[in-house]
C-alpha cells in the first residue's frame, strides 16, 4: 500500500543534482524579449507628466508601454477589478507598476526601467491603521461585525476584566524563487509558463488581457520554488505582460523580478493591530471578550476580505467562547496590497486570543497551560459546543493531544528548571510556553471546494497523473500519486506526475488553504476508481466473474484462479476496447457559509496540534535563542509521514520567523526599507531550535477525507506563537509587570518588553 | 561593452564563453553555460543559492565576475554526482527529505560539500553556522543538519 508510506518528493533527485526545471531554468527561443516595470516612487499622488524617452533609447530597448497601450483589459486583480497593472494616472504606492519595458535582455530592461522621467502631484499618503481609520479608507462600507451570547453584559459582571492592545507585522514570503512568468505565443492565442499557486487565475487574466476567450490560453505549471501564499495572485501582472508583449510581437516574452522588485511591489501577509477585552473569573474562565482586528489591507482589495473573514474565524482558536464580539475592519492603505500568505489571516486571530490567554495568566499570577486549558472546548464534543460562528465543534481533540504533549515534552518539570534557572539567573532569563492550533479546512469562498484530476493508463500498463494541485515544495504531486498507485495497486514509480495544465484539467482552484492534497487527491482517487472498475468489469466478464472478485494489489491483478501483472491487464482491456483514461471530480460536502451573518460551516473540519517552546534572552541586549521545541500535529491519517513532518518543521520555523525576526520596515513617505535579505532577516540554519522533536497525532480525520488525512500546510504555521509566548514569558520574568511584547519581537522589541517587566521604562 | 573570452574549468571539463566584463558569474553559467543548477535567489550574495566553489573557495556567483573565471577550476552542483552516482550528500539529502521547494537545495548541496572537503567531522553546530549563509524557506532546517551530519559519518566510515 503506498498510502501512509515516507517516500520522498517525486522531485527529490532532480533537486539534487540541479536538473529540476523552474520556468528560469526553460529554454527559451533565441529572440525572446525580457520585460520589467518602471515603478512608483511616491506612495500617493498624481502623474503630471512622464517622459520616457530616456528609456526608450536606452540600449536592447525594443518598446515601452504605458496603460494606454494595452490592447484590452488593464487589471490584474484577483477580486474587485480595481488593481490595474499599469497605473492610469494616480499612483497608490511606492513601488506601483506605471510602465513595461519590453527589451533585448532582462539586464538592459531592468537598467532601462530606471530611466523613466516622472513628475507627480504629490498627495498625502495613508500609511498606518490610524491614519486609515481617521480617513475612514477601508473596503467595505464598515466594519464586519459578528457575535455569539453578549459579550458586553457578560464582561461587566466578570469578577475581572483583562485588556490590551496587540500589534503584529506583516511578513514577507521570501520564496527563493522570485514570481516569473514567459510567455509564448501560438496561432490561436498564448501558452504561458508561470510559477503560480493558481494557473486557472493567471488563464483568466490573461484572457481578459489580451481580449481573448479562456480557452486561447493555456497555462503551464511545473513546479515552483517556494509560494507560501505569494503566488496566488501576485503573479498575474508577471503573465499578463508577458502575454500582452508576446502577441503584440509575435515573440516569446519573459518576466522575472529581481529579488528587490519583488519585494516591493508584491503584497505581504497582513499586519494588524488587535484590541481585546475580556471578563475572566479568578480561575481564567473567559466569561465574555471583544475583539477588534485593524487589517492593513493596502491599496487593492486582493484578497483582503476572506483574509481578515478567517483572522475572525480563528479569534477563538482552541477555546469555548459562549459570549463573544468581534468587529474587524478591513483599511486600505498606500501600501502594497497585502495578500495571502500561509494560514490567510488565521495566525493573526489566532494570536490574539493567545495573547490575552497570556495576559489572563500573567494577571491571575496563573500557569498560562492551566488557563487555556480551563478554556478549551470538550474533546470530541456532542456538537453542543459552537464556535463564535455557530459551528459545532465536534471532532476537538486537543485535551488528549495537550496531555500527550506536555509528557512528552516533560513541560511541567521544564517549567520548573525554567523558573529555577531564573531565580539564580540576572542576565540569561529563560522562558517556556505551550500553545495550541485548531484550524478550519476548507475555502471560506465555497466555491473554491472543488477539484479535477485527469487519469490515463497506457496500454503498457503506465500511468499519467494529472491534477488542479500546484507544486511548491509541499510534496502535492508525490502524495497525489500515492493515492493513484494505491487505487490501482502498483508501485507510485509506476505513475508520471506531470506538469499543472489548464488545457488537461480545467476551472481548477488555488492550491491554497491547505486543500491541496484533500481535494485533488480525491478527484484523482474518483478517475482511478473509474478505470480500475471499468477494467474490472471488463476482465470479470472474460472470467466470468463478478467484478468485485477482481483485485488490484501488489502490481498485479488477480481474477480467479489468475494472476497477470498490471500491465498484461492494461494490455487486455485495451485489446477489449475499454476506455483506460477518465477524469475525476471532487466537491467538499457538508460546507454552507453566510460570510455576511458570521454563521454557518465554513469548514469541513478542523486540524489541531500543539507546540512547547523554550527559550533563552539575553536582558542586556535583547538577543535571544530558542533552545528546544516540542510539536505534536494532527494530520490524521497522515499520506506521507515524512513529507508532512517536513511541512511541520518548516512551518513552524516560518511561524516563529514572522513574530521574531521578520520586520518590515517602511519610512515615512511609504517606502519599504526592508526590501532585500540584508535587511529583512528571515531563519538561518543557524536560527533553528538547538532541540527539535516532532511527532504526528496517531488518530484519523473523522470526516471522509482522502485516506482519513488532514490538510497540512498551514495549520503547523501557527505552532511558532509558542515561540513568541516563551519569548513574553522569559520577558515577564524581570520583572513583577506585564511586558506587553509586541510582534515581531525582534531584539529591540525584546529589550523594551524586558524594561517595561521591570517598570525602568 | 566589448566582450571577453574567458576560458575556464567547470566540474572538470574545460570550456570557453564570451562574456559582457559587467557579467556575473552566475549569468555566465546560466546563460552561456546551461548550467541552470545554479540558481538566482537575491542577486546580492545574502541567500546562498547560487553558491559554487571557485577554486576550492565557496563563492556566490551572483558576485563574482564571470571574466574573474579565467583560468580558475569552477565546480557547480552539475559535478556533484559522478559517473551517474549520487555523491553521499545528495543521497542522505533525499534519504533525510531534506528538500521542498528544492530551489535553494543546489547552494546548500555545494556548501556542504565544501564544508566536509575541510572538515570531515563537523559538530552540528559548525554545521549550523557554516550555512547560515544558505537561506531555506521551506523546510525549517532541521531535515538538512540531519542529512549533512549523515552524510558526514558515512563518507568517514567509507574513507
Amino acid at each position: 500500500m503506498s498510502v501512509g508510506t515516507s517516500l520522498p518528493h517525486d522531485s527529490a533527485a532532480l533537486h539534487v543534482t540541479g536538473r529540476a526545471r523552474y520556468v528560469d531554468d526553460l529554454p527559451v527561443p533565441a529572440d525572446t524579449l525580457h520585460l520589467a516595470f518602471g515603478i512608483s516612487t511616491i506612495a500617493h499622488g498624481e502623474i503630471t507628466s512622464m517622459d520616457l524617452s530616456a528609456v526608450r533609447a536606452a540600449p536592447g530597448v525594443v518598446a515601452v508601454l504605458t496603460a494606454e497601450d494595452l490592447p484590452f483589459a488593464n487589471d490584474v486583480s484577483p477580486s474587485a477589478h480595481d488593481e490595474p497593472m499599469l497605473s492610469t494616472g494616480t499612483v497608490h504606492f511606492v513601488g506601483q507598476p506605471i510602465f513595461l519595458v519590453v527589451a533585448e535582455s532582462h539586464l538592459q530592461a531592468r537598467k532601462a526601467a530606471r530611466l523613466g522621467q516622472i513628475s507627480y502631484k504629490e498627495r498625502p499618503a495613508l500609511l498606518t491603521v490610524d491614519q486609515a481609520l481617521a480617513a475612514n479608507s477601508r473596503f467595505e462600507d464598515g466594519p464586519v461585525i459578528w457575535s455569539k451570547g453578549d459579550a458586553a453584559a457578560a464582561i461587566a459582571k466578570a469578577p475581572r476584566v483583562i485588556e490590551g492592545t496587540f500589534d503584529m507585522g506583516g511578513q514577507e514570503h521570501f520564496y527563493l524563487e522570485g514570481q516569473i512568468a514567459l510567455s509564448v505565443p501560438n496561432e490561436g492565442g498564448v501558452t504561458v509558463h508561470c510559477s503560480s499557486q493558481h494557473p486557472t487565475e493567471i488563464q483568466h487574466k490573461v484572457a481578459e488581457a489580451i481580449g481573448t476567450h479562456m480557452n486561447a490560453v493555456r497555462v503551464e505549471m511545473r513546479r515552483m520554488g517556494g509560494g507560501f501564499g505569494g503566488k496566488e495572485s501576485q503573479g498575474n501582472a508577471l503573465a499578463c505582460s508577458t502575454a500582452i508583449v508576446a502577441r503584440m510581437t509575435g515573440r516569446a516574452a519573459k518576466m522575472r523580478y529581481d529579488r528587490d522588485d519583488d519585494m516591493v511591489i508584491t503584497g505581504k501577509r497582513h499586519d494588524f493591530r488587535i484590541h481585546y477585552r475580556a471578563g475572566v473569573t479568578d480561575e481564567g474562565r473567559i466569561l465574555g471578550i471583544e475583539f477588534l482586528q485593524l487589517a492593513r489591507c493596502g491599496w487593492s482589495m486582493d484578497l483582503s476580505l476572506p483574509v481578515a473573514d478567517r483572522a475572525m474565524l480563528h479569534s477563538d482558536n482552541a477555546y469555548n467562547l459562549e459570549n463573544i464580539r468581534i468587529e474587524s475592519h478591513r483599511l486600505k492603505t498606500n501600501t502594497q496590497s497585502a495578500t495571502a500568505y500561509r494560514g490567510f489571516g488565521g495566525p493573526q486571530g489566532m494570536i490574539g486570543i493567545e495573547r490575552a490567554m497570556d495576559h489572563i495568566a500573567h494577571v491571575l499570577g496563573r500557569d498560562p497551560v492551566a488557563v487555556r486549558k480551563a478554556n478549551y472546548y470538550n474533546d470530541m464534543g456532542d456538537g453542543s459546543q459552537t464556535t463564535p460562528y455557530h459551528m459545532p465543534v465536534e471532532d476537538f481533540i486537543l485535551g488528549a493531544l495537550t496531555e500527550r504533549l506536555e509528557a512528552s515534552a516533560d513541560y511541567q518539570a521544564r517549567k520548573k528548571a525554567v523558573a529555577d534557572w531564573n531565580a539564580k539567573n540576572d542576565v540569561l532569563k529563560k522562558g517556556i510556553a505551550l500553545t495550541p492550533v485548531k484550524f478550519g479546512i476548507s475555502f471560506t469562498l465555497t466555491h473554491y471546494n472543488q477539484a479535477g484530476a485527469l487519469v490515463h493508463v497506457y496500454q503498457d500498463g503506465s500511468i499519467h497523473l494529472n491534477h488542479g494541485g500546484t507544486e511548491m515544495g509541499q510534496g502535492l504531486n508525490r502524495k497525489v500519486a500515492q493515492v493513484v498507485a494505491a487505487g490501482f495497486g502498483v508501485d507510485p514509480g509506476a505513475v508520471q506526475i506531470t506538469a499543472t495544465d489548464t488545457g488537461k484539467v480545467p476551472n481548477t482552484s488555488a492550491t491554497a488553504a491547505s486543500s491541496g492534497a484533500d481535494l485533488n487527491g480525491m478527484a484523482a482517487k474518483a478517475a482511478t476508481d473509474t478505470i480500475r472498475e471499468r477494467m474490472a468489469e471488463f476482465l470479470a466478464r472474460e472470467h466470468q466473474a463478478e467484478p468485485a472478485a477482481v483485485r488490484f494489489e501488489g502490481g498485479r491483478v488477480k481474477i480467479g484462479g489468475e494472476d497477470m501483472a498490471f500491465e498484461e491487464a492494461a494490455k487486455r482491456c485495451y485489446q477489449g476496447r475499454v476506455s483506460l483514461s477518465s477524469t475525476g471530480f471532487y466537491a467538499t460536502p457538508k460546507i454552507t457559509w453566510d460570510r455576511k451573518a458570521g454563521r454557518g460551516r465554513p469548514f469541513y473540519y478542523f486540524a489541531y496540534g500543539a507546540s512547547v517552546t523554550e527559550v533563552v534572552v539575553d536582558t542586556l541586549t535583547g538577543e535571544n535563542r530558542i533552545l528546544r521545541t516540542d510539536i505534536l500535529h494532527d494530520a490524521g491519517n497522515s499520506l506521507n509521514p515524512a513529507l508532512d513532518i517536513g511541512q511541520v518543521e518548516g512551518a513552524y520555523v516560518q511561524g516563529a520567523g514572522w513574530l521574531t525576526t521578520e520586520e518590515l520596515v517602511w519610512d515615512d513617505k511609504g517606502r519599504l526599507k526592508t526590501h532585500a535579505p540584508s535587511t529583512y532577516k528571515i531563519p538561518a540554519c543557524s536560527d533553528r531550535p538547538r532541540i527539535f522533536n516532532v511527532a504526528l497525532w496517531d488518530g484519523p480525520n473523522r470526516e471522509e477525507t482522502i485516506y482519513r488525512s488532514k490538510a497540512v500546510g498551514e495549520p503547523p504555521f501557527m505552532h511558532g506563537i509558542s515561540a513568541f509566548s516563551a519569548l513574553a514569558d522569559a520577558c515577564a520574568a524581570c520583572g513583577p509587570h506585564w511586558p506587553d511584547l509586541q510582534a515581531p519581537a525582534t531584539a529591540e522589541a525584546v529589550l523594551a518588553a524586558v524594561k517595561r517587566a521591570r517598570g525602568t521604562v | 561593452m566589448k566582450k571577453v573570452h574567458v576560458t575556464t574549468n567547470v566540474n572538470g571539463d574545460q570550456v570557453e564563453f564570451l562574456a559582457d566584463p559587467r557579467e556575473t558569474l552566475l549569468d555566465c553559467l546560466r546563460n552561456h553555460l546551461d548550467l541552470t543548477g545554479t540558481k538566482e535567489g537575491c542577486g546580492t550574495g545574502d541567500c546562498g543559492a547560487c553558491s559554487v566553489t571557485l577554486d576550492g573557495t565557496l563563492v556566490c556567483s551572483c558576485l563574482v565576475l564571470g571574466v574573474e573565471a579565467e583560468g580558475k577550476k569552477i565546480e557547480t552542483i552539475e559535478g556533484m554526482a559522478s559517473d551517474g552516482e549520487l555523491h553521499p550528500l545528495q543521497r542522505k539529502f533525499i534519504e533525510h527529505a531534506a528538500l521542498q521547494c528544492g530551489f535553494c537545495t543546489p547552494g546548500i548541496l555545494v556548501a556542504a560539500k565544501s564544508l566536509l572537503d575541510t572538515n570531515p567531522d563537523p559538530s552540528e553546530s559548525e554545521i549550523r553556522f557554516w550555512l547560515a549563509g544558505n537561506l531555506c524557506r521551506c523546510t525549517g532546517y532541521d531535515k538538512i543538519v540531519r542529512a549533512v551530519q549523515d552524510a558526514a559519518a558515512e563518507m568517514r566510515g567509507a574513507a
